[in-house]
């Protein structure tokens, strides 16, 4: 009886304790300051749910919450891979804009010139 | 024996709670992305973990421990391999290493790169 609620006892602070990282981690996702920081985050807020889940199935005596975690880790997972590539192929199209940019500005420059140069042909 | 499982539980409970608000404050206090990540990807991977460890103890079924262990070792294989590509991806994308790091060697290397193809081309 009393193993019982000293469990019970450690699973209501252990509870408290989760509560404040989450609350910690939701504001990194709000103030963070660049988009890979909110990622992080964010799957820190994962890591911290699997925590909740475990000591909820603890408390509760319901031990299928397991798998959930499990699955819950692979989602977190595949979101933050997910996540990953996004933000390369965004850095990656954004250079490729620059460079298209620049070559742009390379092709009207050459055009110009030829321009200039049919209108001296012409001239002439 | 039955308040030692329970002593063990709670103490496994705690750590692993523990370690999940260490991860927490390392993420809101520390300065960069990359340090940000050392303390996320390191702290929040064994605070979960040893919650799950916490389930399998007390439960005392050896296929539910077995369940647990098994999302354990998977968070342990999963988050170095999330933490790495989040990371490349931030520092291809153009985040760099704030003040209080005084060495970058991936940029580095890329440098050197750059400079050997000019040389070449």
């Amino acid at each position: 009886m009393i193993a019982a609620s000293v469990v019970s006892a450690g699973a209501m602070v252990a509870l408290g304790i989760l509560s404040v990282a989450f609350l910690l981690t939701v504001y990194r996702v709000v103030a963070g300051p660049t988009l890979p920081d909110r990622v992080l985050a964010l799957d820190m807020l994962v890591a911290i749910a699997i925590g909740f889940i475990a000591v909820i199935a603890i408390k509760t005596g319901f031990t299928l919450y397991i798998d959930i975690a499990i699955s819950l880790g692979l989602v977190g997972f595949l979101a933050t891979v997910a996540f990953a590539r996004f933000i390369l192929t965004q850095a990656q199209s954004n250079a490729a804009e620059r460079v298209g940019a620049g070559q742009n500005a390379d092709v009207i420059a050459e055009r110009w010139k030829i321009r200039k140069h049919k209108r001296k042909k012409g001239g002439r | 024996m039955d308040m030692l499982w329970a002593v063990i539980v709670t103490a496994l409970l705690l750590s692993g709670a523990l370690f999940s608000l260490i991860a927490a404050i390392g993420i809101v206090r520390l300065p960069d992305l990359y340090s940000r990540m050392h303390a996320a990807s390191k702290a929040g991977t064994v605070g979960s973990g040893l919650l799950l460890l916490a389930v399998g103890v007390h439960s005392q079924d050896m296929s539910i421990l077995a369940r647990a262990l098994a999302g354990f070792v998977f968070f342990i294989l999963t988050a170095p391999i999330a933490a790495h590509l989040l990371a490349r991806a931030a520092h291809k994308a153009g985040h760099r290493l704030t003040p209080p790091s005084v060495r970058d060697e991936l940029l580095a290397r890329e440098q050197i790169a750059v400079r050997g193809y000019r040389k070449k081309g």
